[in-house]
């Protein structure tokens, strides 16, 4: 199963988790799977036409799914999908 | 009594007690430093600033540091507002200013935040400071640290060129080489402050951080004689210190420090070999900036996923701004332009502020008596290697014998 990485701002969601498994082909439907599980992922990482939010990065192994297929991105059974929220920088 | 009163989520309004956080938990939107601008309007004025130190802590009262706190100080900010006659001649602008943040204590406008990032944190009980930093970022946090004897730790991509690493390594920072890019240190750094007790400048003290841009602004339009410019240049990174800008000319106005309700145009100047802020603003959709793998020579600028991005694409249009940008090749050669109208070195970053600011003159924009201001942001010694790589040996240098015989056959004395 793919592992979810919550940031600390989410893991009220996800009753303190800092890891949940899922089953899920792709990261759309991780997604729907962490938010069946622990209801609330949905709203908080999609806006209202089902894109990420502005504020939301998300990295499938390391690489910000941005850069490559976004919420189509093929998700592997020892994939790790970590949440970061987006705002810092500057060097 | 306290003059900040908490932290507030600039997209949803959420409200927060002051804390080292930069995240909404609710959207994940960027807080903000709130202060209780009731009390600050009877106490701010031009006087009391003017009468406060010659560094940016003269305007100590709209910073997030209480006064009851010692600053950390190597003497940051009211650097020169330089007019600039000769270049403005040659791009047709009779009030072009340059603010040449170069002169700050570690050659860039990163000591103003770090000053009050810092400052912050050693008041809240921090004992370590922390930055995801490819030079300048480093460069201020490592002296800075050093200057408050705090713990201090670096996290670098592990190629960064062997100067940078010296500038950095000589304040004797724990030095943390990430095999990985600006981004990946980034996002480590985003991870790792769950499971650190540290004051990561740019990350969960961000908030306060930040605000010590404003400095810039507010020292802009002092030196103006308490006047805003019609249009100010700034190079745009994570856009941070863009939209800080800003505030800044909010709160000049709200105070009453300025004279006129006129908001300067701000227009924002990235390197195309980086400008996710630029192709959004150019885009139908300016409110979705879209990561890209940077692949500039101005790496102090070069922030493929800017955070603030949004922010900037707004402000530039609210405000008649625009973004610009500009190839590699003119970046070396606003560097130049710069070094031989003003004799001001700057790094690659500046030298895009420059083309920019070059670029939209010689495209019409300004009639020619605006008062137009660039951001100068960095010196030019920190990049010495890209004039270098591009012939930087003067076109005009010949070499002699130490006789005057081959002096004057060698040399034109005009």
């Amino acid at each position: 199963m793919a592992q979810f990485r919550i940031p600390g701002p989410l893991r009220r969601l996800s009753d303190g988790q800092v890891t949940v498994a899922v089953e899920a082909s792709d990261l759309a439907s991780a997604i729907e799977a962490l938010d069946a599980r622990y209801p609330g992922f949905r709203d908080r990482l999609l806006d209202e036409k089902g894109e990420l939010r502005q504020f939301v990065n998300v990295y499938l192994n390391d690489e910000d799914v941005r850069l490559g297929s976004g919420l189509q991105a093929k998700v592997g059974e020892r994939d790790e999908i970590s949440i970061v929220p987006a705002v810092a920088g500057g060097r | 009594m306290p003059k900040l009163l908490g932290l507030r989520c600039r997209e949803c309004g959420a409200e927060y007690e002051l804390q080292a956080t930069h995240v909404c938990e609710m959207c994940f939107g960027p807080l903000d430093a709130v202060y209780d601008e009731a009390a600050l309007k009877k106490i701010v004025s031009r006087s009391r600033i003017e009468q406060g130190p010659s560094s940016m802590w003269r305007y100590r009262d709209l910073l997030p540091v209480e006064d009851s706190v010692a600053v950390v100080t190597l003497g940051e900010g009211f650097t020169p507002l330089v007019k600039a006659e000769r270049l403005g001649a040659e791009l047709g602008l009779r009030n072009l200013y340059l603010k040449n943040d170069s002169m700050n204590p570690t050659n860039s406008f990163k000591d103003r935040v770090v000053s009050v990032a810092i400052s912050w944190a050693r008041a809240h009980g921090f004992e370590t400071i922390a930055c995801a930093s490819t030079g300048n970022l480093a460069n201020a946090v490592a002296a800075y640290a050093a200057r408050a004897g705090l713990e201090c730790f670096v996290f670098i991509p592990i190629d960064l060129e062997p100067a940078k690493v010296a500038a950095i390594s000589v304040f004797d920072p724990n030095l943390v080489a990430v095999r990985g890019n600006y981004d990946d240190v980034n996002r480590l750094c985003s991870q790792l402050i769950e499971s650190t007790p540290w004051a990561f400048c740019n990350i969960n003290i961000r908030p306060f951080y930040a605000e010590g841009s404003k400095t810039l602004t507010f020292e802009t339009a002092e030196q103006l004689g308490w006047r805003l410019p019609d249009e100010i240049i700034i190079p745009i990174a994570s856009g941070c210190q863009f939209v800080r800008h800003r505030q800044a000319a909010r709160e000049l106005m709200e105070y009453g420090l300025v004279r006129g309700e006129r908001v300067p145009a701000f227009t924002g100047a990235q390197a195309l070999g980086c400008a996710p802020v630029y192709n959004a603003f150019h885009s139908d959709t300016p409110d979705r900036v879209l990561p890209v793998k940077p692949n500039t020579i101005a790496k102090s600028i070069a922030i493929g996923n800017p955070s603030d991005g949004v922010y900037v694409n707004r402000i530039a249009r609210e405000t008649g701004g625009v973004v610009e940008a500009v190839t590699e090749e003119e970046i070396v050669e606003a560097i130049r332009l710069l070094a031989r109208t003003e004799g001001i070195f700057t790094e690659t970053a500046g030298g895009v502020t420059i083309g920019v600011l070059a670029k939209l003159a010689r495209a019409g924009r300004w009639k020619g008596d605006e008062t137009v201001v660039a951001y100068v942001t960095g010196h030019g010694l920190k990049t010495a290697d890209v004039l270098a790589s591009a012939n930087g040996h003067s076109s005009k240098r010949v070499e002699i014998e130490p006789t005057m015989k081959s002096f004057r056959e060698k040399v034109s004395i005009s």
